[in-house]
């Protein structure tokens, strides 16, 4: 039936501000972005995998009530909005690093589990990130 | 003023980050409401309208929750484990552990079956409500 996941979206309260962050820092990069008049169509994915892209998109009017906008953001600033991401690095610790000098806010540092090397880390707005390094 | 909701549940979320990361430590409200850049008197009572729990109550069932998991997945001792999770006695932790999970730390080891999935889950979702 299917043969693959090419889409997956993530609600963020700004999107300048959130491609300084999964651009300028996570060093994704940017795989559309649009201005479609009604909304912006910002996307990102990992360098050289256009095949999977992440929307970034701002919660708001035509697609939803102002009320229902911001009953969105407040979710997505408690951390309860379910954005989750998880991504793979050659060096865990060293991209852990990385991250910390350039004032990435870290949930966990990285940990040894069953499966490699992972931590996790939010987005400015509240969304959760983790990224392993997988064993083997 | 929705912005001003926004900046405070993301400082309340930063301040419920260090407890999930930092559960071990000594996290009182004021090393909490620094992280969260508000007065004391603001912290409490901001965290609870925010999460609808006291940070004092997040953090107790935050160690708790560490504390079944380790009783689970190790063979340490229950004294071991009172510390390592960040409490000050194992009398405070078995009065604490038995409010919160109806059992004692030995009951439950007994009878728990490991949960098999990745750490962040079992945080997010294994973690005791009263």
């Amino acid at each position: 039936m299917f043969n693959a996941i090419t889409h997956s979206q993530i609600f963020v309260l700004d999107q300048d501000e959130a491609l300084d962050f999964y651009v300028g820092k996570l060093g994704l990069e940017v795989a559309a972005d649009v201005d479609m008049g009604f909304m912006r169509w910002l996307a990102v994915s990992v360098p050289g995998h256009p095949e999977r892209q992440i929307l970034l998109e701002k919660p708001g009017a035509p697609a939803m009530s102002e009320e229902t906008a911001q009953q969105v953001r407040e979710l997505v600033t408690k951390g309860a909005m379910g954005g989750w991401l998880i991504l793979t690095t050659e060096d865990c610790r060293k991209t852990y690093e990385t991250l910390l000098a350039k004032g990435v806010e870290f949930t966990e540092e990285p940990t040894e589990r069953p499966y490699g090397i992972d931590c996790g880390l939010r987005d400015p707005f509240g969304n959760r990130l983790r990224f392993t390094q997988p064993k083997g | 003023m929705s912005g001003a909701v926004e900046e405070s549940n993301r400082r309340m979320l930063r301040a419920r980050d260090a407890m999930d990361r930092a559960y071990a430590e000594p996290l009182d409200v004021p090393a909490l409401a620094r992280i969260a850049h508000v007065s004391e008197a603001h912290f409490t009572r901001t965290f609870r309208a925010t999460f609808g729990e006291t940070p004092h109550r997040y953090l107790q069932r935050r160690r708790v929750e560490r504390a079944m998991f380790l009783l689970r997945e190790t063979d340490r001792s229950v004294t071991d484990i009172c510390f390592e999770v960040g409490f000050g006695s194992p009398g405070t932790f078995s009065r604490t552990f038995r409010e919160i999970v109806g059992r004692s730390p030995r009951e439950y080891r007994r009878e728990a079956v490991a949960a098999g999935v990745p750490t962040c889950f079992t945080m997010a979702w294994t973690r005791p409500i009263d």
